[in-house]
């Protein structure tokens, strides 16, 4: 590291599961370097900086900021604003930010949905509600009025928010890649803006297996099969997302005989992950007969969006399932409550 | 927009070989048909990824038509036994958005069968018209009051008292 006086560094986490900001110390005893190279002025995870204190500094006088999480509540998307203004550089640190991950699977949901399912329909967090209280935005006090962030409909990615510099792909990133990406920021040795930081290849690149022509007659669940050790899980008929999805993660999953569910997120260039993984999962399917192949994807892939947009709904083409409150959707409505 | 009024956006992707020119056909033939159909000529049906499909529901189309050459008749061979599994990934996947299967229509035309062409066509823009408007980008530009939301916020930061240290 350089002997360039401290910059300074914010980390940040809004819909996520805290994962990425464990990720961080993945990079092991280097983080006393990035303590050397930084003060860090805001990560409400491990160390005391104030929302309040980020507020009274200048516009642009952060130096880096990794904001992982999507943005599900008004409280995340001010402070996605608050952070984009302050700070020179802001990355979309790991999948939430950069494609909701997760947490953007509740985007085949809406906000009443969600609420039904957790304060209503007696889920493990809400034993007992039968007075259905559910969290309001407002509530009048004698002292005054007190606010909760409202929850959005619609899981919103970073750059769905604000302009986003630098992309880390992962679910979480690897150590090695915040390293890199950490070590590019220092010195200044950063790629063209907007770009990800990371490998441009795919998994299959990396993946020990043997692959030879894909042809599936039928597609199994994990547990149904007990696969080959050296041969292509796709050919072996299990989904394995590793043909559409961004290298860097050194094939962890396939190696040991799991499929790869995509968790790096779309390679260069591919504009919708799930629809990358349909058009070539569809093309080797093993049958030119209308009902075969309908019967095949059928038993197959019975839920293609968890399947082929786990990671990466929030930031698809189509971002969420219709809410029946759209055109007249009336049709559409009906059609999704029976299935 | 009332529904007396709607008339449906449909985006249709034509292979160069049969299904364009079909269309052609139906054109110097001076056919009628419903002229709901923007067309998009690509060299085959094997050429449309699901992503065009979606990204034309995405900007606004109601409906989408992809249409080729019969099979085994393809002028790169199998492609379009690719399109027909594409096709059938993709009709899986739509019900789970909300997309009825009635907005998108497979169809083998070959470039003999302009009439063919036109009645499909014909068919595809009525289903779409009795489903009505799709308007998917509507599905998330309202967020639920997010504007008072955030004006909220930074009034109440204003207001909080300074923590003394």
């Amino acid at each position: 590291m350089s002997e360039k006086p401290k910059g300074k560094l914010a980390l940040y986490w809004a819909a996520s599961c805290g994962g990425c900001d464990i990720a961080v110390l993945q990079i092991g005893a280097r983080i006393l370097d990035v303590a050397a190279a930084f003060d860090i002025v805001l990560w409400p995870c491990a160390a005391d900086g104030k929302v309040r204190d980020v507020e009274k500094m200048a516009d642009g006088e952060i130096d880096v900021c990794l904001f992982n999480g999507g943005i599900r509540t008004s409280e995340q998307e001010y402070m996605a604003q608050l952070l984009r203004r302050k700070s020179k550089v802001l990355v979309a640190f790991g999948s939430c930010a950069q494609e909701g991950c997760i947490p953007g699977l509740a985007n085949m949901n809406n906000r009443r949905e969600i609420f039904d399912s957790v304060y209503k329909e007696g889920s493990a967090t809400t034993p007992e509600n039968s007075d259905d209280v559910r969290p309001q935005p407002e509530t009048e006090m004698p002292e005054g009025t007190l606010h909760l962030p409202v929850f959005y409909d619609t899981l919103k990615t970073l750059n769905q928010t604000v302009e986003v510099d630098y992309y880390l792909p992962g679910c979480p990133p690897e150590g090695d890649m915040i390293w890199t990406a950490i070590t590019a920021i220092v010195e200044g040795k950063l790629p063209p803006p907007g770009s990800v930081i990371g490998a441009n290849t795919t998994v299959c690149d990396e993946c020990k297996r043997t692959r030879t022509e894909k042809k599936i007659k039928k597609f199994y669940r994990t547990w149904q099969i007990k696969p080959d050790p050296d041969i292509c899980l796709l050919e072996q008929g299990l989904i394995c997302c590793g043909i559409a999805t961004r290298a860097g993660c050194g094939g962890l999953c396939p190696e040991v005989n799991s499929p790869c569910i995509g968790c790096h997120g779309p390679n260069d260039g591919v504009q919708d992950y799930g629809a990358r993984m349909m058009s070539a999962l569809a093309s080797v399917i093993d049958s030119d007969d209308p009902e075969e192949i309908e019967q095949i994807i059928r038993d197959g892939v019975p839920d293609p969006v968890g399947s082929f947009y786990r990671f990466s709904l929030a930031s698809s083409l189509l971002r969420r399932k219709k809410r029946s409150t759209n055109g007249n959707g009336a049709a559409a409505a009906t059609k999704t409550k029976a299935s | 927009m009332s529904d007396d009024s709607f008339e449906p956006k449909i985006v249709g992707f034509l292979c160069n070989w049969c299904s364009y020119t079909a269309s052609d056909l139906a054109g110097t033939a001076r056919m009628k048909y419903a002229p709901n159909v923007r067309i998009i000529r690509v060299m085959c049906s094997g050429r449309v990824d699901p992503t065009f499909l979606l990204k034309a529901f995405a900007m606004g189309a109601d409906g989408v038509m992809i249409a080729g050459c019969h099979p085994g008749d393809c002028h790169y061979q199998q492609q379009n036994y690719k399109t027909m599994r594409r096709y059938a990934m993709i009709e899986q996947m739509l019900p789970q958005m909300g997309i009825e299967r009635e907005r998108v229509k497979l169809v083998w035309a070959s470039a003999a069968e302009g009439q063919q062409l036109a009645e499909a066509i014909d068919e595809l823009s009525e289903a779409v018209r009795k489903l009505g408007p799709l308007n998917w980008s509507r599905n998330w530009e309202e967020n639920g009051g997010r504007i008072e939301a955030l004006e909220a916020i930074v009034k109440e930061h204003e207001e909080a008292l300074e923590v003394q240290s």
